[in-house]
Parts: structure tokens; C-alpha cells; sequence
């Protein structure tokens, strides 16, 4: 659980942190990082930090749930599963057999869905038959595959492999692990073979595998459900408002050959940026990165042209009743990350979140005592395109929501009419510095930085350069931020409200005691 | 008690869910060689971690300097002997009321708010903590910062005020804690787990209540602060870019003089420590607004002393660890079953951990899920791990080795546990060789000694009438009363008033 928590909030403390920097270090990272755009576009940075002999990578893919296909909905995340069920030479017998009965397994598939989705005069004997066949072609295809199943993994693991995983968000996917350093011709053979020949067996169990995923995550889970929901509502026209998960008709709609269609498509090196980091040297391990990575073929970058959400013109409202506690959030549509206030935007949200020092722990949890917890933050969902900064509460026991939003707006009250004090300006600036600084220590986030600041701004050197713009905010600044962002017509609120216990659950604080 | 987190999940997903630090297993490796095969591995260059130096200042404060010039920042930590487990049974949560209140509430000298400002203009954290079987304070600061911000622990270590209107800021957290701890299946499932294996009221087990957190005073954290903060019941470890001898002359200067109090009792953990477990059999609570199972195996594991360590270590990784363990290969990719399918032998430092095997599922394969975690646990004995699996799982555990001292502080976090636990401090480099020596025999004499289906408990957390077949099909089902006591009288959570 944690692992899932701390991942997300690496990504968001990258924008709201690292994002905010200190000069002194660039020449530093500038002697040890160096960057080279293969001729097929991927872009490989290695930073070398000879700490232990060990090193860690993050391949990030600039394409997330955002580019979703319209009715598969989950689909960019779905291929991030099936990067895991490994190649040609990877996992399988026999692949020219398998691959031929894979053929077979999405041909019966699409028989079937063409039966089960006829929106007149379906043949329910006909779909029967169609679901048997479609299931036997997958149980002719495993047997290509079942002896080697999670081939790839145990490769990895069995070579000593540490914290292997991988990310879908709105914006991008990530893979990652770490490996002692001996392995660096393997794992730059093994990651580049992933994405040259990846091999899209056993799909049709790895979606049910999804889909207990997302029961996890947000059918089963009350923030989660409200999140979804909460989401769907902020945004009208762009993909922000479906989410990475994927809906439940989608998921049990799509198939294999989508999978392999979206990989076809955003899976191209130039849309893709290798970062290595650990105890390396450039000269000698760029050539064998180069080598592996350079035989995954050039193909044209994918249009990834959205729809720009349109100005919100009055408050939504979205409010689930619950057998379950209370929580508050609430959000106001912001530019992107490229915007020029995005460390405004940043400042804020150090301003109103970071510690016992903040303005909302200090109003809500101290001085009014009605929430256990409260923070603003910004990137909600993604960061990419124009999002979200949010707000959210937790009332204790015998408080409810409402009052968590009149008390969070009465703190954006104070933002918009008087400036912040000298003090906490430069303790946001100071903090920035602080917290760039620890974000260095480690070969796991700074592969995720570079590749993702690499990623963002062509230049990984951005990770670094944002703390000038960090430096240069304003009590100005932050007035006419707050002014032109946090009004009602450009809110949108979520609120969980307790709606009773199950049957039979005791007298609690709110009512029922479950 | 941790404050509850909004969670995120809807919008980043894993592929992965690893629970702890069990890592997995293996398969038929073809009998050709494969293109993987042909890379040449070089070998590892020797890698000497540097080693903390450890010091015994005549009043027992044990120190451990450990410098790390890569970054200017200097943390350290202090832990200090006693916590939840010595408290009485109607004061549940001090510590986590104490380990609050340490320092929100303040020094003699100044309060828990104006240290927050000093040390946020610093861009530094003191801050304290309560745990099971300590408490701690630590600081982590900007090197040039550290005389200022080291004053600050040494205040909060020694003079702390426990201001009353932050214990009621505290209280009220925990109330909260206590009223959203049956809105997260997988947390009930967890909780009702340990209660079974441990016994409900066993410190391993039991749960803070409105009463127990409302029965705590001021004088309850005064008093385990007097009981428990002396020198010679502390364990400090400090990393960073520092001068080892300079850091130790300010140390010195500041401790030494510090007189040794009475010591934490040693015998604390067997003493408490009395596992009550339950009857074997299932244990089902009902939770209508879920369309997903969680379903928990449970029985006492072992301690990390018990020779058996190694082989339970090999057997967890190959059994129900990561990508290739069986339980993640069978349950999750054959099946499709689950997300989340794993678990192993738990070992504690100073008492038995867990014995946990967990399965994800949808309402309608759950009795499905159960039977395919029997089957697993069946086929140990029918098919025990064979070489190649266990080949994979030591491979898995040595070759990742270096990844438990590949920086300075993880060194000195291990060495700092072995301190506390009484372990040698050598255990670490004795762990590899311990796992280098493990035997497919080892492997299934372990499996055959921990792994005994009929003992454990089964704890079902879902949406009952959704289920694919009644659970008493299964065997007798005990229902889990996971009802909220309510609150003493007198006492409204969201109010302040206390009893």
C-alpha cells in the first residue's frame, strides 16, 4: 500500500519540489550527466554516481492514459502489463507457433465481441459457441507459454534485480528497477528487447488481473470512488476526465491487437527517454546503451493533439453518500506545466501544505481543530496539460464536509488580499532548495527526474533552472495567481458524505460505528 | 496511528503489489541457452561499504557515526528503549499520543509552534515518533544549519512540555483514525489478522479505542518520558557531512555528563509477549460496499534468530514473493484470479512475526481463491520447490544483495536494529553466507515445519451475499464483530472534552 502512495507522491513532489532548485549544482550534474539523441530520436541520459556499485534506470514513454482510444478507455495501461509478459525469445517454446495460434486467439475474439455487442437480434446460442471457441484458441496458445510464465520478471529478479515495476499515469508510463552494475550489458539488452519485440500473450488473463486492479483501487476504496467521479466531473472535453484505470465496459472490450495498435503507435523512439543512473561512466556506458537501443526502428511521432478543456463557467458539484467517513476536496482548472506561473503555482501549494507551519494545518487542524489532515497540492491528475490544483480535508468525528470547504476558503480569502509575510516567502524559497537538494541522493529519483524533466523540457537541466524561477516569486505573484485561479465559477467540489452504517453496525461518532 | 492519506490510487496504477519485503521465484529454464544467457556478466568489483564507527559514552548512549559527503545534510536519529507493548492494556495508543505530543507540544523553553517556525525557516525537521517497541527523535537539517538545529533535538530530547492543548489536538487525530478504520478493507483485514494470530488483547494486536486514547493524561507522557529518556536506554545514529571526530566532541560535550537512569526492562518483549491465537477456521466480516475479497491465511511465523531464518527466507522468495513466485505465477497469471496475490513466513526481530498469504479477489471467486491458495499450499508437499526454483531464489536474494548497504545510512540503519535487537553486527555478511548454504532439503523440511493449512486462520473481508458459494461450504465461520466501540460517556470526539 505504501509502496503505491509514496510512487504517486515522488511524482508530484518532483513538480512541486524539484521543480524548485538550486543553482550551485547544475555544474556539478553538468561534469557527470550527458545526454545523446540515437538517430532513431530516443534520447539516452546517463548520469554518473559512483556511490555503490549499482545503478538504476527509468524508461519513460511520453504517452499515458490520455491517449486512451476513444471506448477503450485503460488501454496505455494495459500495455504497461504486457511489457512484463516479455518477447519473442522471452517466455515462450515456440514463437512462430505461438504466434500463429495468438492470431487465432484474436480472431475468435473478435467474432465474439461482434456478436456480444450486435445491438439487435443477437444469437445467444451463436455468442455460446463463439465464447467457447475464443477461450479454446487462448488455451492452444498458452500452451506455448504456461512453463515460462513472468519469464521476463524472473529474468530480472533472478539476476538480482531490486524494486522492479512500472507506472501508468494520465501523462506517460514509466518502467524501472535497479541492478548491481555488472548487469548493464543485460538489462540494456533485456529493456530494449521489451520494446522491440514485445510478445502480447496470455492478454486476455493479465485484463482480468486489471481488473481486480481496479476493484482494488476504486471500486472497493470510497476516496477512490470519489476521485473517479470527482475527476470525470472537473473536466468536460478533455481526456482527463476518463480514468487510467479504464472504465469497466472498456476492459472487458479491448483486446490484444488494440494493445498492440497503441504500442505500434506511442511506443516509438522518439517519443521515448532512457535515463541510467549509478556508478557508471559515460564513455563506456553509452556505446553499449547505444548498441541495444539503436535497433529499435525509427518510426513517425504520434499526433498528440487533445482537446483543450474549455473555461469552466459555474461550480459542479459532485457528492457520493457513503457508509463511510467524510472527506472534502475540491479544484480549480490551472495552465500547464510549461505555464510561466508554474512555480507560483508551486509556491502555493508549499505555502498552504508543506508542515505544521502551513497556512491549512495551522487554520484547520490547529486553531479550529475540525480535520486530522488538509493540504493543497498541484497536478491533479496530471501536470501536462491544463489540470487541477486541489484542496482537500479530513473532518474529524461530528464535522462535515461543508465546513472543511468554508474554512479552506476562507485561508484562499487571505491568499487573495494581503500578502504573504517576508517569513514564509523565504521559507518557501529556502525549502526549495532544501528539498532539491535531498531529491539528489538517490540513483532511483534522479533516473526519474532526468528522464522526466529530459522528457518535459527536451532539457534535463530544467530540474535545476527551475529554482531561479522558484527565486523569483512574488507576494505579487502569489496575490494574482490565487485571484485569477481559486474563484467559485472555476471550482469543482467532491465531498464523501456519510450516509449510515450497514445494517446492523453500532451507534458510532458520525452515526454507525463501521 | 497514522493520519489517514487521500488516496490516489484512481489515478497512478502499478503493475506490481508486493507486500513487505518478499521478493519472488521461478520456472523451467530451457535447456538451450538463450540470448539473455549469451551477455557476458562481468564480475561484481568488491565493494566495501563504508562502516559506521560505534561509540560507548560512559553513561550507555550508544553512538554510531556514519559520514556521507555526497550531499551538505546531517540527519540523525535517536531511538530509545520501551513503547506501545509495555503500555497498559486501557492507556492503548500513548505512544502514539506521545510520540505527537513530544514535540507539537513543545520544550520548557519554547513551544512546539515556535519550533515549528525556527526550524521551517531552516528548511529542518525535529520531530518524534512512538513504535511498538520504542520511541525516537530525529533531525534531519542543512550541514550549516546544524548547531541551530541540533540545539533544538537536544532541547526536545531532554525538556519536553507536553502542552495540553496539543494532547487534545493529538486525541482528536486519533478519534479520527479510530472512526476510518473500517473504511479500508484491506486495513480490517490486516487488523482482525493480527488479533487472530496474536490474541485480541495482545500488544502485537490490539487497537487503540475512544476510551484508551481518552483515559491518556498529561502525567501518562510526562511520566514514560521519565521512565524511558536516559542515556543509557539510547541508541543514536548520525550520517552525513560531518567530521567524525568533530561530531564526536560535540556529542560528548553534549551527552556526556548526562546521568544514566534506570534501564528499560530487557525482559520486556517475552514477558508481554504471550500468543493467544485463535481456533483455526474462518472468520468472515461483511462489507457491503466493496465488490472485491480480501482474504488472509494467518498463523505465528518466527523470529530472524531462529536458525530456520535462511531457509524460510528462500522458501518466502520462491513461495510468495515477487514476479516469480508461485503464488503470483499461479493465483494472478495463470488464473487471472488477483491483483494482489502473495505472503510468507513473517520474522521478527524479538518475537514471532506473521505468517501471511493473501489473495485479492472479486466477490465472485472468492470461496475460488481460497481453494486455489489451498491447492498452492497442497502442492508443497506434492511438489515441493524444486531446484530450479530455488536456484532463482537464492540467485534472486544474493545477486540483490549489495542493494542492503548500497548507500551509507542504509548501513547504518541495519547496524543501528542489530544494537537494539542484541544482534550481532556482523549479522548481515552471516545472512549471506546463511543463504548461500540453503538446500532444496532445507527448503522442504521448513515448508513442511511453518506451513500447516489446518492451523491457520482465514480471514474473509468482503461483500458476503456476493460470494460464488455460502463460506460455511468451506468449513465452521466465525463472524468478525468489527464494530466501533463507542465512545466513553461524557466524551464527544469531535469536541475535546475528556472524562
Amino acid at each position: 500500500m505504501k509502496s503505491r502512495l509514496t510512487f504517486l507522491q515522488t511524482i508530484v513532489v518532483c513538480f512541486a519540489l524539484c521543480s524548485l532548485a538550486v543553482g550551485q549544482d547544475v555544474a556539478s550534474f553538468e561534469k557527470r550527466t550527458t545526454v545523446k539523441k540515437l538517430a532513431n530520436g530516443l534520447t539516452i541520459v546517463i548520469c554518473e554516481r559512483p556511490e555503490a556499485p549499482v545503478f538504476s534506470f527509468f524508461t519513460h514513454v511520453d504517452a499515458g492514459s490520455v491517449q486512451d482510444p476513444m471506448g477503450k478507455t485503460g488501454l496505455a495501461h494495459m500495455f504497461e502489463h504486457m511489457a512484463f509478459k516479455g518477447t519473442d525469445t522471452i517466455g515462450t517454446r515456440d514463437y512462430a507457433g505461438e504466434k500463429v495460434a495468438l492470431a487465432k486467439v484474436e480472431e475468435a475474439y473478435a467474432a465474439y465481441i461482434a456478436e456480444r455487442d450486435k445491438p439487435v437480434n443477437r444469437d445467444e446460442q451463436k455468442l455460446k459457441q463463439l465464447e467457447q471457441t475464443w477461450k479454446d484458441a487462448i488455451a492452444a496458445a498458452d500452451k506455448f507459454s504456461a512453463p515460462y510464465n513472468n519469464e521476463f520478471g524472473k529474468i530480472v529478479e533472478g539476476e538480482g534485480g531490486e524494486g522492479m515495476n512500472a507506472f501508468t499515469d494520465y501523462d506517460e508510463t514509466g518502467y524501472f528497477y535497479s541492478f548491481p552494475i555488472n548487469r548493464l550489458e543485460l538489462w540494456a539488452y533485456l529493456e530494449s528487447e521489451r520494446f522491440l519485440h514485445p510478445a502480447m500473450r496470455q492478454f486476455y488473463k493479465e485484463r482480468n488481473v486489471v481488473i481486480e486492479e481496479r476493484r482494488m483501487r476504486t471500486d472497493s476504496d470510497p476516496q477512490g470512488r470519489l476521485s473517479e467521479q470527482f475527476t470525470e466531473e472537473a473536466f468536460a472535453a478533455h481526456p482527463y476526465h476518463r480514468p487510467t484505470i479504464g472504465w469497466i465496459s472498456d476492459l472487458n472490450s479491448f483486446s490484444a491487437t488494440d494493445a498492440q495498435t497503441f504500442f505500434d503507435k506511442y511506443y516509438v523512439p522518439s517519443n521515448m527517454v532512457v535515463a541510467v543512473v549509478g556508478d557508471v561512466k559515460a564513455s563506456e556506458a553509452m556505446p553499449v546503451v547505444e548498441k541495444y537501443f539503436s535497433r529499435i526502428p525509427a518510426r513517425p511521432k504520434p499526433d498528440t493533439a487533445t482537446t483543450t478543456e474549455p473555461a469552466q463557467n459555474s461550480e459542479r458539484t459532485v457528492v457520493l453518500h457513503e457508509q463511510s467517513q467524510p472527506f472534502y476536496l475540491e479544484g480549480y482548472h490551472r495552465p500547464d506545466y510549461r505555464s510561466p506561473d508554474n512555480e507560483i503555482y508551486d509556491a502555493i501549494a508549499d505555502l498552504m501544505s508543506n508542515g505544521r507551519t502551513s497556512r491549512l494545518y495551522r487554520a484547520l487542524v490547529r486553531d479550529k481543530q475540525i480535520a486530522s489532515d488538509a493540504a493543497g497540492f498541484t497536478g491533479y491528475p496530471g501536470s501536462k496539460y491544463p489540470h487541477l490544483f486541489a484542496f482537500y480535508a479530513l473532518p474529524i468525528p461530528g464535522h462535515k464536509p461543508q465546513e472543511m470547504g468554508d474554512a479552506i476558503h476562507a485561508e484562499i480569502e487571505r491568499l487573495k488580499k494581503e500578502d504573504i509575510s517576508d517569513e514564509e516567502l523565504k521559507m518557501i524559497k529556502t525549502r526549495a532548495k532544501a528539498n532539491l537538494i535531498r531529491s539528489l541522493g538517490s540513483n532511483e529519483g534522479l533516473a526519474l527526474a532526468l528522464g522526466l524533466y529530459q522528457s518535459r523540457y527536451d532539457d534535463w537541466r530544467e530540474l535545476f533552472r527551475s529554482v531561479d524561477r522558484i527565486e523569483k516569486v512574488t507576494k505579487a505573484d502569489i496575490r494574482r495567481v490565487a485571484n485569477q485561479t481559486f474563484t467559485p465559477d472555476n471550482r469543482t467540489v467532491g465531498i464523501i458524505e456519510f450516509a449510515g452504517g450497514p445494517p446492523g453496525a453500532g451507534a458510532g461518532p458520525q452515526g454507525g460505528g463501521q | 496511528m497514522k493520519r489517514a492519506l487521500f488516496s490516489f490510487f484512481a489515478l497512478v496504477v502499478l503493475v506490481g503489489f508486493f507486500s513487505g519485503n518478499l521478493q519472488l521465484w521461478a520456472q523451467a529454464q530451457a535447456t538451450s541457452q538463450q540470448p539473455w544467457q549469451q551477455i557476458p556478466i562481468p564480475k561484481l568489483p568488491t565493494f566495501h561499504p563504508p562502516q559506521p564507527k560505534r561509540i560507548e559514552l560512559p553513561n550507555g548512549m550508544v553512538v554510531f557515526l556514519q559520514e556521507d559527503h555526497e550531499l551538505p545534510t546531517i540527519d540523525g536519529t535517536a531511538r530509545i528503549r520501551g513503547g506501545e507493548r509495555s503500555v497498559p492494556p486501557n492507556k492503548t495508543g500513548l505512544t502514539d499520543v506521545y510520540g505527537e505530543v513530544w514535540r507539537t507540544g513543545g520544550t520548557k523553553s519554547q513551544t512546539g509552534d515556535q519550533l515549528d517556525d525556527y526550524l521551517e525557516q531552516r528548511a529542518a525537521k525535529v520531530e518524534t515518533g512512538g513504535g511498538i517497541d520504542s520511541t525516537t527523535v530525529s533531525w534531519s537539517c542543512l550541514k550549516e544549519d546544524f548547531d541551530d538545529v541540533f540545539r533544538v533535538f537536544e532541547d526536545v530530547l531532554k525538556n519536553p512540555e507536553f502542552r495540553a492543548g496539543k494532547i487534545e489536538i493529538a486525541q482528536k487525530g486519533m478519534y479520527d483514525g479510530i472512526s476510518r478504520r473500517n473504511d479500508d478493507p484491506e486495513q480490517i483485514a490486516g487488523r482482525e489478522a493480527a488479533k487472530l494470530v496474536y490474541g485480541a488483547n495482545n500488544p502485537y494486536a490490539r487497537v487503540a479505542e475512544y476510551a484508551t486514547v481518552a483515559a491518556i493524561t498529561r502525567q501518562d507522557l510526562v511520566q514514560w518520558h521519565d521512565d524511558h529518556v536516559h542515556p543509557n536506554n539510547i541508541i543514536l545514529g548520525v550520517v552525513g557531512d560531518f567530521d567524525s571526530a568533530a561530531m564526536e566532541a560535540k556529542l560528548r560535550a553534549a551527552f556526556a555528563s548526562w546521568p544514566k537512569g534506570p534501564v528499560a526492562r530487557k525482559d520486556e518483549p517475552q514477558a508481554q509477549f504471550k500468543p493467544d491465537p485463535a481456533k483455526p477456521g474462518y472468520y468472515q466480516a461483511d462489507k457491503t460496499d466493496v465488490n472485491q475479497s480480501n482474504i488472509l491465511m494467518v498463523a505465528l511465523g518466527i523470529t530472524r534468530r531462529n536458525p530456520d531464518y535462511f531457509a524460510v527466507s528462500v522458501f518466502n522468495e520462491a513461495f510468495g514473493g515477487g514476479f516469480s513466485s508461485r503464488l503470483f505465477n499461479e493465483i494472478r497469471t495463470s488464473k487471472g484470479l488477483a491483483y494482489a496475490a502473495g505472503g510468507g513466513v513473517g520474522a521478527g526481530w524479538d518475537h514471532p512475526g506473521m505468517l501471511r498469504l493473501m489473495v485479492g479477489t472479486k466477490s465472485k471467486t472468492t470461496i475460488e481463491s481460497i481453494q486455489a491458495l489451498d491447492e498452492e499450499i497442497a502442492d508443497l508437499a506434492k511438489r515441493p520447490i524444486n531446484d530450479e526454483e530455488i536456484k532463482r531464489a537464492k540467485d534472486a536474494i544474493l545477486n540483490s544483495f549489495v542493494f542492503r548497504f548500497d548507500s551509507p545510512a542504509k548501513v547504518l540503519q541495519e547496524k543501528m536494529a542489530y544494537e537494539f535487537y542484541g544482534y550481532p553486527l556482523d549479522f548481515l555478511e552471516n545472512f549471506q553466507k546463511g543463504i548461500e548454504g540453503v538446500t532444496k532439503e532445507d527448503v522442504a523440511r521448513v515448508a513442511a515445519k511453518y506451513i500447516h493449512r489446518e492451523q491457520m486462520a482465514v480471514v474473509v473481508v468482503g461483500n458476503v451475499s456476493e460470494f460464488d458459494k455460502p463460506l460455511p461450504s468451506l468449513g465452521t465461520v466465525n463472524k468478525l464483530d468489527i464494530t466501533i466501540p463507542a465512545p466513553p460517556p461524557g466524551l464527544v470526539p469531535g469536541q475535546g472534552e475528556h472524562p
